[in-house]
């Protein structure tokens, strides 16, 4: 395999190999890879009882269980709703589409800062959405439902844009074939276009939750950051680092890079069998 | 058409599809109108509701606060900043796109999967922690703190800190538009140009970066975006010193904390014109490319 590869490369004619990925090499490690060991390096002033401390304190634990808690919900809500979204785009005409499409990466868009204000502005007990809701005994903002919120809004794009592609790939031979044997509509989803999307719907789970775990910006000023309560782990490290304490600071902060390593890993190998699977189909 | 343009290479399968769809493989009328108000409705509680709430909250106390919020010194100074800001990271990331992309995409070696997945590293670690290693390495207590302090450098707390993580936070963004769409155009029309006689640089500039423009046009309204409103990194690395090192969502940050709300919805305005932008740049640019395919298609 490896000397298969060389040996192309040799017959490579095409000039600037070595240049440009030296200059890639030299720029990742300057501005990503070591800037990051850092992180693993500093972890090492405590002593693994003290690693152990910081990282399972009760007030860190429960921002671990509100931070992938409220991922894994709003990642859920986006799966729902985004594989919806994506359906009613790819088959359906109705007005304003068009519009509708090109916002659907507003939160890619929007500065989280700017997200979090407007959602918190919404849904608050004052709020255009919250004076409706707050009645019925429900309050979002402040709690832990408005850290779901927000984190609901900014993996909204993620579900859609993975799932839409491949919706509109699909034959509609398939469908016609399903249909003529007998199937009605909801057993040829389930049977024929669901087995078909599932892998990009996992992939834009997979990413909406990731992207949710790191998050800060648009849940601090929607979540009250009440310790135990509503305080989310990005939070914890920035806490800590205000009260100079940079090595338990850091502890937590490895504690979320190793996890979102893992997923990032996860959603790699995910989009290697979503594509060889695009490719063995078509 | 009225197909949505999400991806423009599907474009032709599309038209077939939506031709060949009959009446055996389309949902009832009542279906399709029942799903199409629930998608409108989930996208107006969460994206319609909040965008429209920026601008109104904005203007609640009419125009001249509006406009004074944005004239003020603190204000101005953190247009300034922002602007120096993205002004740096994003032509560095975009030489960084066009290297990393032309290594990848022309030439095969070893490792060059682990080198993708090092690439996309920065879009998996939460901004918070992308501040947090910059202090490690330039904070007083840092590797380099001393020595910055004995020449009386400042990075963290200082411009030069902001601008790092910005750069972080951006990183992949050029890289990850380019590679794929380089890998697909392959290398027969840079190998012919190198058989005729052009030089690398010539290769470069007169066939593949126009090959691919719009995809370098698209990656960098991405970086400029998150470059312009990123928030958790800088805010860590930014020490909030009013009127020298805020950017703009700090600024935000700041007037909403004083509850100055009217002043920090004013601000964020700026920020989501700017996002409606971006938006209104990226349909533009996948609406040329789907009429460069079906130009193509068509020759």
């Amino acid at each position: 395999m490896h000397k298969k590869y060389s040996k192309n490369a040799k017959q490579n004619i095409l000039p600037g190999f070595n240049l440009s990925l030296g200059f890639t090499i030299f720029y990742l490690s300057l501005i990503v890879l070591i800037p990051l060991s850092a992180a693993f390096i500093k972890t090492t002033e405590l002593s693994f009882n003290e690693f152990w401390a910081v990282v399972s304190a009760p007030r860190v634990v429960a921002s671990y269980q509100l931070t992938f808690g409220a991922s894994l919900i709003g990642a859920l809500i986006n799966a729902v709703f985004g594989l919806l979204t994506a359906w009613v785009l790819v088959r359906y005409k109705f007005p304003g589409k068009k519009i509708i499409d090109a916002l659907v990466d507003l939160p890619f868009a929007l500065p989280t800062a700017v997200a979090g204000i407007a959602l918190t502005a919404v849904y608050a007990g004052n709020g255009w959405i919250g004076q409706w809701i707050e009645p019925l005994g429900i309050k979002i903002a402040f709690t832990p439902i408005g850290v779901i919120v927000a984190l609901t809004f900014i993996g909204l794009p993620f579900v859609v844009r993975t799932v839409q592609p491949v919706l509109e790939n699909l034959e509609a031979e398939t469908e016609e074939a399903a249909a003529s044997l007998g199937a009605n509509r909801w057993q040829t989803f389930t049977k024929i276009i669901f087995p078909a999307i599932w892998p990009a719907l996992l992939t834009g789970f997979a990413l909406a939750f990731a992207r949710a775990i790191g998050e800060y910006g648009s849940v601090i000023f929607i979540a009250g950051n009440v310790p135990f309560v509503s305080e989310i782990t990005p939070l914890i490290i920035i806490t800590k680092l205000e009260q100079y304490e940079y090595a338990s600071a850091t502890a937590v902060a490895v504690v979320m890079l190793v996890i979102s390593f893992l997923l990032l890993f996860a959603i790699n190998g995910l989009q290697w069998w979503v594509n060889r699977r695009a490719s063995a189909l078509s | 058409m009225s197909i949505s343009t999400t991806l423009p290479a599907s474009q032709y399968s599309n038209y077939q599809n939506k031709v060949a769809r009959s009446r055996a493989t389309s949902e009832p009328v009542w279906a399709r109108w029942t799903l199409i108000a629930i998608v409108l409705l989930f996208l107006t509680l969460f994206l319609i509701v909040p965008l429209a709430a920026v601008f109104t909250e904005a203007l609640r106390k009419g125009f001249d606060t509006y406009i004074t919020a944005l004239t003020d010194p603190d204000a101005l100074s953190s247009i300034k900043l922002t602007l120096i800001a993205a002004a740096i990271a994003v032509p560095l990331n975009l030489v960084f796109g066009v290297a990393a992309a032309w290594a990848i995409a022309k030439f095969e070696f070893r490792g060059k999967s682990i080198l993708i997945t090092l690439i996309d590293l920065p879009f998996a670690v939460s901004p918070v922690i992308a501040g947090l290693i910059y202090v490690l390495i330039f904070g007083l207590q840092g590797w380099f703190g001393s020595t910055l302090l004995d020449h009386d450098i400042k990075v963290v707390f200082a411009i030069p800190g902001i601008v790092l993580a910005t750069i972080f936070v951006t990183f992949p963004f050029v890289a990850r538009e380019l590679i794929p769409l380089m890998q697909a155009q392959g290398k027969e029309e840079e190998e012919a140009g190198l058989v005729l006689g052009a030089s690398g640089w010539q290769i470069l500039w007169r066939i593949t970066l126009p090959n691919v423009k719009w995809g370098l046009l698209y990656g960098v309204i991405l970086t400029n975006a998150r470059a312009m409103g990123e928030f958790g990194a800088v805010s860590v690395v930014s020490g909030h010193i009013r009127g020298l090192t805020n950017t703009l969502p700090l600024h935000v940050e700041i007037l909403y904390n004083e509850y100055n709300y009217a002043a920090a919805f004013a601000v964020a305005s700026l920020l989501a014109i700017l996002a409606l932008v971006t938006l209104l740049l990226k349909s533009f640019v996948e609406w040329k490319v789907a009429r460069d395919a079906q130009i193509d298609e068509k020759s």
